[in-house]
């Protein structure tokens, strides 16, 4: 999983795509799993941090990770062939 | 260090487009209590999916109908129409406020009877009334809307051979200018159809045509569509009194006024287009009182079958989250435990929908499905939601109309259905059903059970 470069993620929220000209909004959870991204952290590794930020249980964070990582793949944020394998 | 709330990641594309004069419109708050009771209790107590009522509701919005009408014409009388709500208790309320019955078969007829109804205050519509039907209501001294001719002349036998006399009114239909035009119950205006069935009527020594009644159409738009159908009916009965000397005692004007919902495809909210009872009320009165009746105590009394504009807004549907999915095409879609088989108005409304529970400023479109494994089971095909999770309690508004007469046990079993009253207590008036309630009608053949698990 490999997470475009230069993207750029503000403190509120707004995230830009310089390839692509995109700009996007997220919340809290989306900016945390972003930035885990961009330290190069694999799926496994990012629900374990999670695991530790937030008051939930595994499997939604899972569910809700799988689901988040493909809207990121389908607005090719994340590198489209990566985005998809584990 | 505490864990932070959970709130599932959510990415939304910007668009820099041209932007929506309107702007975005989101219900601002959750809805937590209804009348002052929560949401939650009540779900936990009655189950989800639960329909709710609120008797304070039904009582302020029949009283402003009366408010509207009596402040302007001097003789007005409201029939509950059954068949929009015919629980038990919803009757009673409204049946307490003073309104008759209006029903449109034999078996609301009965409930109608059983709600304490006396049968000169149950109006008796539609196509389907049967010879005994007809028998039972004339001996009752109910008020018989014919339909059809076929319908006058078993009548007129029925009177003939059992030696009765019956009061009756001739529904009547025209163009009142706005499409579609229901022509297709009782006796079109233009054509000559209705004046031949008054003549019919009065030829007929052992019925009493005492009214003119016309329903013209659900959830009108146009009050003015009511002053042309008074019009009418006012004509009609002037020409009656002109040509047989014959007073006609009540006009009924049916119903059709138009609920707060928002219709499909409605560019605006149904709330912001619809006239008033005000405007109905207007319209109507103004039209009768223009006609020369002669002193009022000659004017008809007006007769109203108001139902989806009296129960809607009383009726709400409390339902839970299932599951949410991300369709082929990237949108997002979440799956709730009601459906078509509950909100039938779902076909051709957009409910408002609100969730039970505090959220964050994010929202995202989505599809609403409900639980049926069928294809038609869409409660909104586009919907913009705070970020919902499984479990998630939502309230659907304004569902009191039809809803609780047109659902259907397809698949899954008709829930519970609670009032809440005007001191916020709760009461079970409907109990859900299960299995065996189903099971009790149904009959297996002894060849077949003898060799049931064989
Ligand atoms: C004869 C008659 N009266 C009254 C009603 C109630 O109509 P609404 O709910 O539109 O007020 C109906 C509904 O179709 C009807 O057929």
């Amino acid at each position: 999983m490999k997470i475009s470069q230069n993207i750029a993620i503000s403190e509120n929220g707004f995230l830009f795509n310089p390839a692509t000209g995109d700009s996007f909004s997220t919340n809290d959870t989306g900016k945390e799993i972003v930035r885990l991204l961009q330290e190069g952290k694999n799926q496994a590794q990012i629900l374990d941090a999670m695991e530790g930020l937030f008051a939930t249980d595994r499997a939604s964070l899972e569910k809700d990770l799988a689901d988040f990582l493909y809207m990121l793949g389908n607005y090719r944020i994340l590198d489209a062939n990566t985005a998809q394998s584990r | 260090m505490s864990k932070r709330t959970y709130e599932r990641p959510y990415l939304r594309k910007l668009n820099a487009g041209l932007g929506n004069k309107f702007g975005t419109r989101h219900s601002q708050l959750p809805v937590t209590e209804i009348d002052g009771v929560p949401v939650a209790s009540i779900m936990e107590e009655y189950g989800s999916p639960c329909f709710v009522l609120s008797e304070q509701t039904i009582r302020q919005t029949y009283r402003n109908a009366v408010r509207a009408f009596g402040t302007r014409y001097p003789k007005v009388q409201m029939a509950w129409s059954y068949k929009t709500n015919y629980l038990n208790a919803v009757c009673r309320i409204f049946h307490e406020e003073g309104s008759w019955a209006e029903v449109v078969s034999i078996f609301e007829y009965r409930k109608a009877l059983g709600n304490g109804v006396p049968g000169n205050q149950i109006i008796f519509n539609g196509p389907d009334k049967s010879a005994d039907d007809l028998r039972f209501a004339v001996q009752n001294g109910s008020l018989i809307h014919m339909d059809h001719l076929d319908e006058l002349y078993q009548l007129s036998e029925i009177l003939a051979t059992e030696d009765l006399k019956a009061r009756v009114a001739l529904r009547i239909n025209m163009d009142t200018g706005v499409y579609p035009l229901w022509d297709r119950f009782g006796f079109n205006y233009e054509n000559g159809s209705a004046w031949t069935a008054v003549t019919k009527v009065m030829a007929q020594p052992r019925m009493q045509l005492v009214g003119l009644h016309c329903h013209i159409g659900t959830y009108m738009l146009s009050a003015q569509a009511y002053a042309v159908a008074a019009n009418k009916l006012c004509d009609l009965a002037l020409e009656i009194r002109n040509q047989y000397q014959h007073r006609i005692e009540y006009l009924d004007l049916g119903g059709g006024f138009a609920s707060g919902n928002t219709l499909k495809g409605s560019y605006l909210q149904g709330s912001d287009v619809i006239p008033t009872m005000d405007d109905y009320a207007e319209a109507i009165s103004g039209a009768i009182l223009q006609h020369p009746f002669g002193m009022s105590g000659e004017l008809p009394t007006l007769f109203l079958e108001s139902g989806r504009a009296l129960i809607d807004d009383a009726g709400y549907l409390l339902g839970t989250v299932l599951a949410l999915k991300r369709l082929g095409d990237g949108r997002r879609a979440t799956i709730m435990d009601f459906g078509v088989n509950l909100l039938f108005t779902s076909f051709w409304y957009e409910h408002r929908i609100s969730p039970a529970q505090d959220y964050s400023s994010h929202h995202e479109d989505m599809v609403l499905y409900g639980p049926l494994c069928m294809n038609i089971d869409v409660v909104r095909e586009n919907v913009s939601l705070p970020l919902l999770q499984k479990g998630d309690r939502v309230v659907v508004h304004r569902v009191g109309a039809y809803n609780m007469t047109q659902w259907m046990q397809f698949i899954q079993m008709r829930p519970n259905v609670v009032l809440i009253d005007t001191r916020g207590q709760v009461h079970l008036i409907r109990r859900k059903e299960d299995v065996q309630t189903l099971n009790s009608q149904e009959l297996t053949p002894a060849y077949l059970e003898a060799n049931k698990g064989s």
